[in-house]
């Protein structure tokens, strides 16, 4: 039995888990359920020694451990599958097998392997190159591992993101076997299909603090509620513009980019529309907003914009990662806006100085035009990019819009973009909150694996609908 | 005829060696994620170490062991600056190139043009007296025989080993090691360590065995950029940066033979031509394997891919 | 509150010279006092090798001039993250094409306007092998350290075959160089000096240019974005891969320059050290500079003095002269040390 005892977790001056408690019986499937960003992989990193802990206490079969590394987890035969598995994409499937394996014997480690696939019916060649594989291979990989090194605790972090559905079914059955076995599973996941199908026990979180627990059999209405805050009223919803002509159009778009790949989409937005990208992150949404930008060339189908000919369509993009993709660390707000707008050749220490002390003034960024990106704080990084829109942008597409902000932030940026939509343009935003679609879009698209599995006006769709397809049932 | 070919092949193996012995050392740092552009200046510096001690202690092992120390030394800056300080690799190794290169001048001047003990030729009995094969094999110094023997050694500890194994995946994805309890910096600390040695003795090797003393210039200048060159070009494979490694032998033989072929041209042109044109060489491979038809077998075999992160820093949490 | 941030942060700069400069200091001199050398006798010389009269000290101006060349168009290239190592070759190149008019047969044409016309080739020799370099990397995919240093290669390859071949001294080829040019082929140089007014006139005013268009020109602003951000600077819509190859285009032209005053003020003939490894030590000046213009102009002048300085010890105090690269060496790395310490503890 493993427990956890307030659990806190604090970076910087962000607090990721706030007095967090959880129980796992061996033989029992634990399910972890929670927004993006409640803090579940945090928990689980901390869990495995990845990340050490702020403080509280962990013990395991009633003796206080310290879980400093991953070493002494391992040790403990406490493993986990990441979501993103951390494997040696350039070696074989062997290889990454053995890798770090108490017993360093390939022909052993080789029948070991050959076992356990027949155990649990995955197919894998051992000489194969772990980057030919798919995602839900690799995965098999990583599980086989963990199971030949008598893993105790078991912990699955989003495990059936991206893998099919014959792989999810394989997966399943797989970790069936384990608890019956004696295993301690947790499942970190964002589907509730997957926790009904699963779970003995689960336990909700939300903004870093638990939310709730529950007992098979679920309450669904009642995870829900624990997961997300109250529903807004639906009368905040903005006026809906005019729906003008066609200013995007994606014909059977397909690429192989990104996690999941993008899967014959056919898309137009219309001018005076705000549109919501939701879906669990990493199904389709980032590929597709760089396609739309023009960043990624998909690999089949067409992007364009049918709107007459001359009529250039100046689109802007702003990604999640605001430091790392979208501004330059170390050039000042001034120099952004130099590099933005339409700027002379020769530049004085002056120049775009009074353009950014209005920028600064409109859109408050709490900085002077001196002041480098890198020293903003994340609310005010998203001011400066958004400071950065030139007027005639038509296609403004923006990444987690409000990640990172705090509630003022958040809303203050909403606002600015429902007051700034273009009448002969549109925005198109993904994020992982699925009130701030419904309340802000007049438009859902909800992506999984790679598909748009829902195209829906906000106003015909409910809140519950979309957040079934963002796990995968419409 | 037949003669002329062994004469030429014996010379290839001979002259190829130090910098296969620089090549693999590399090799392995780099398998390790971690890029020690120093290599030229690190060679110089411990051929110079080499030949003084050897000659101080009128001893050759103490010699190689000196040169060995020298190029631990000189890779224990850029663990401490760039592993574990995360300072920029290509940054450090190139301050480092400069700095290795003028110690080396600047100490062993006193040293320049004085006599030393010199590696013999040790021809292996019984085996040195077959036809063909034993003057290219075995009528070598022991350098020679070293390289012969560190070749298949490093590709066997590399691919069929636990520990080359645990090197491979370090390079590959520092966090994965991290996540089943290796210490990715540690490894990364040794095998830099570890190269560095192995580019030590190559330096010791020019300085005793190969171009036997030391002056300025010593005649292994710009070696190391090759052996760098050969690593990143041969796949990071030890097998195609040996073969790397004789293709240079070669070309500098050839240059000598070239040399009195043509007595019009100037000798510094056949000296300086091997360094240019293994470069393009390895270029012309490289663009041969990026473009888009992968047709030609040949360039198949010769692909290899960059450990996963190669030059960057791991940064623990 | 905001100058007095900025002042702290000049305050903690200085601490940081202060740090790196005891850092180097100290170790060459531990080193000097291992070896049984005097570290002030060997000050002293320098000093009395470079400093005591207007020849002298002119002696280093003429080392400081390809020195500041090389490092502001290293400048650019590093601004636009990239490692130009071919600088050398640049240089040489550079060198080739200043000879190449200088050796045309006897026309008529005015003197200055052969050696501005040589000038100017020398600049355009240097771009083009830049541009080698900069297209190699973004159409082959080959890594400018390597392709540059297969160019540097190859130009040292090209100038040794020009100077035993083609252009070789009447009698002998050698590795002293060609012929020298004809007296009026010479850049003006006042009696007492070592270096060339023009010269020095050049390099200031590049190194003032560089300074204007790094730091004052949207082209400066868009180049440092390329180099801290490729990412991002697409969606400011500027493309990395034309900035770079601009980028190293300047560079290159610069180090060209370089090398054609080397020819044409310094060695009035082609040599094949013709670069004198300044290329090389301009990369240590510019990373010692912190990828920054305005320390580069006194870092230059001191490598340029330690260079000069140095020369002298061979025959003062039997030391060989590669210690300035010693010292040299030990300062850039007692940055990186400095730097890497700082930025640990920042954490």
């Amino acid at each position: 039995m493993i427990e956890l005892r307030s659990i806190h977790k604090q970076f910087g001056t962000v607090k990721a888990l706030q007095g967090v408690n959880l129980r796992v019986r061996p033989g029992s499937i634990h399910g972890i359920i929670g927004e993006n960003g409640a803090g579940k992989s945090t928990l689980m990193k901390i869990l495995t020694g990845f990340i050490s802990r702020t403080s509280g206490t962990i013990t395991f079969d009633g003796r206080e451990i310290s879980l400093k590394t991953p070493e002494e987890a391992r040790s403990l035969g406490i493993g986990m599958l990441y979501q993103e598995p951390l494997d040696f994409p350039q070696l074989s499937v062997l290889d990454n097998f053995m890798a770090a394996a108490a017993d360093g014997n390939p022909a052993r480690q080789q029948q070991v392997l050959a076992r356990l696939c027949e155990k649990f019916g995955f197919e894998l060649k051992p000489k194969a190159c772990q980057e030919k594989l798919t995602v839900g291979e690799r995965q098999q990989v990583e599980l086989m591992r963990l199971i030949r090194d008598k893993c105790k605790v078991l912990i699955l972090d989003e495990p059936t993101t991206g893998i099919s559905q014959e792989q999810q079914e394989l997966l399943f059955e797989a970790l069936k076997k384990l608890r019956d076995e004696g295993t301690a599973i947790i499942l970190v996941s964002h589907k509730l299909a997957e926790i009904h199908s699963l779970c003995d026990r689960v336990t909700v979180l939300r903004h870093g603090k638990q939310a709730g627990e529950q007992e098979r059999p679920f309450d669904e209405k009642g995870l829900l509620q624990a997961m997300f805050d109250t529903l807004p009223t639906k009368s905040s919803r903005p006026a809906q513009k005019k729906i003008g002509r066609p200013i995007l159009r994606m014909d059977t778009v397909s690429t192989k980019a990104g996690r999941v790949g993008l899967h014959q989409v056919n898309v137009t937005i219309n001018e005076g529309e705000m549109v919501g990208l939701a879906g669990l992150d990493g199904s389709g949404q980032s590929v597709f907003l760089q396609i739309a930008y023009g960043l990624l060339e998909p690999e089949q189908g067409r992007v364009s914009t049918p709107v007459a000919e001359k009529d250039v369509v100046m689109r802007v993009f702003l990604p999640a990662d605001r430091l790392r993709e979208g501004l330059i660390a170390g050039l000042t707000i001034r120099e952004h806006h130099l590099l933005a707008g339409k700027s002379p050749f020769f530049l004085t220490a002056a120049s775009g100085r009074t353009t950014a002390e209005q920028a600064i003034n409109t859109y408050s960024i709490h900085g002077t035009p001196a002041t480098t990106a890198e020293r903003l704080s994340g609310g005010n990084q998203q001011r400066l990019l958004l400071s950065l829109i030139p007027e005639e942008a038509r296609l403004i597409l923006l990444e987690h819009p409000t990640r990172g902000l705090d509630v003022q932030s958040g809303q203050w940026t909403w606002q600015h973009l429902r007051a700034h939509l273009p009448e002969n343009g549109a925005i198109v935003f993904a994020s992982p909150d699925i009130e701030d679609i419904m309340e802000q879009a007049a438009r859902v698209l909800v992506f999984f694996n790679g598909r748009i599995l829902l195209d829906r006006p906000t106003d015909q769709t409910s809140y519950r609908e979309v957040s079934l397809a963002i796990t995968g049932r419409v | 005829m037949e003669i002329s070919i062994a004469v030429l092949s014996a010379g290839i193996a001979a002259s190829a060696a130090p910098l296969l012995l620089a090549a693999l050392g590399e090799t392995l740092t780099e398998k390790a994620g971690i890029i020690n552009l120093s290599l030229d200046g690190t060679i110089l510096l411990s051929a110079m170490t080499g030949f003084v001690i050897a000659a101080r202690f009128d001893s050759l092992p103490a010699g190689f062991a000196a040169a060995a120390a020298t190029g631990m030394l000189s890779s224990l800056v850029l663990v401490i600056i760039s592993i574990y300080l995360g300072q920029s690799q290509v940054a450090v190794g190139f301050a480092l190139t400069f700095l290795c290169r003028d110690l080396a001048y600047f100490l062993g001047a006193p040293f320049a043009r004085t006599a030393g003990p010199q590696l013999s030729i040790s021809p292996i009995p019984l085996l040195a007296d077959l036809p063909f094969v034993g003057p290219i094999l075995f009528h070598h110094s022991l350098v020679v025989y070293s390289s012969f023997l560190a070749l298949p050694l490093a590709w066997f500890f590399i691919y069929h080993t636990p520990q080359g194994l645990i090197l491979r995946c370090v390079g590959e994805n520092p966090e994965g090691c991290w996540a089943r309890g290796i210490r990715p910096r540690i490894v990364q600390a040794a095998y830099t360590l570890i190269g560095g040695a192995l580019v030590g003795l190559a330096g010791a090797a020019f300085s005793l065995a190969i171009k036997p003393g030391w002056g300025r210039p010593q005649g292994c200048e710009g070696i190391g950029w090759i052996a760098l060159a050969l690593v990143i070009f041969g796949g990071w494979h030890p097998l195609r940066v040996a073969l790397g490694a004789y293709l240079f032998g070669f070309l500098q033989m050839l240059g000598i033979l070239l040399q009195d072929v043509f007595p019009t041209i100037p000798a510094q042109i056949f000296q300086v031509a091997p360094f240019p044109l293994m470069i393009f060489t390895l270029v012309l491979i490289h663009l041969g394997r990026n473009s888009k038809g992968k047709k030609l077998l040949l360039l198949r075999l010769l692909s290899g891919n960059a450990p996963g992160s190669l030059g960057k820093n791991y940064r623990q949490v | 509150m905001d100058s007095s941030a900025s002042v702290s942060r000049a305050g903690s700069t200085l601490l940081q010279v202060i740090g790196i400069m005891i850092l180097a200091a100290g170790a060459v001199c531990l080193l000097l006092i291992a070896l049984d050398f005097s570290p002030t006798a060997i000050v002293g010389a320098m000093f009395s090798g470079s400093l005591t009269s207007w020849l002298k000290f002119s002696q280093t101006l003429s080392i400081w001039v390809p020195l500041l060349l090389c490092s502001c168009g290293l400048l650019f290239t590093f601004q636009a993250g990239l490692w130009n190592i071919g600088v050398e070759g640049q240089v040489v190149m550079g060198a080739i094409a200043a000879t190449i008019l200088l050796r045309l047969p006897e026309t008529t044409l005015p003197p200055t306007l052969i050696l501005i016309g040589s000038l100017t080739a020398a600049c355009i020799g240097g771009s083009l092998w830049g541009i080698l370099a900069g297209l190699l990397k973004n159409r082959g995919g080959v890594n400018e350290i390597f392709g540059g240093l297969g160019l540097n290669f190859v130009a040292q390859g090209i100038i040794l075959y020009l100077i035993f071949g083609p252009w070789k001294r009447a009698g002998i080829a050698s590795m002293s160089g060609t012929d020298i040019f004809a007296r009026d082929l010479w850049l003006s140089m006042p009696a007492g000096w070592r270096v060339a007014p023009i010269a020095l006139i050049l390099a200031i005013s590049v190194f003032l240019f560089s300074l204007l268009l790094l730091n004052r020109t949207r082209f400066g602003l868009r180049v440092k974005a390329v180099g801290i951000n490729a990412r991002a600077a697409q969606l400011f819509h500027i493309r990395p891969e034309r900035y770079g190859l601009l980028a190293i285009l300047i560079g290159g032209g610069m180090a060209g320059l370089a090398g054609g005053l080397q020819v044409i003020g310094v060695y009035h003939r082609l040599i094949p050290a013709v670069s004198s490894g300044y290329g090389y030590l301009g990369l240590l000046v510019v990373m010692l500079a912190g990828y920054k213009a305005l320390p580069v102009p006194l870092i230059t002048l001191f490598f340029a003095w330690l260079a000069a300085g140095s020369i002298q010890l061979p025959i003062m105090l039997q030391i060989d002269s590669s210690l300035s690269g010693v010292i040299q060496g030990a300062c850039v790395l007692s940055a990186l040390l400095v730097h890497g310490l700082r930025s640990v503890r920042q954490r």
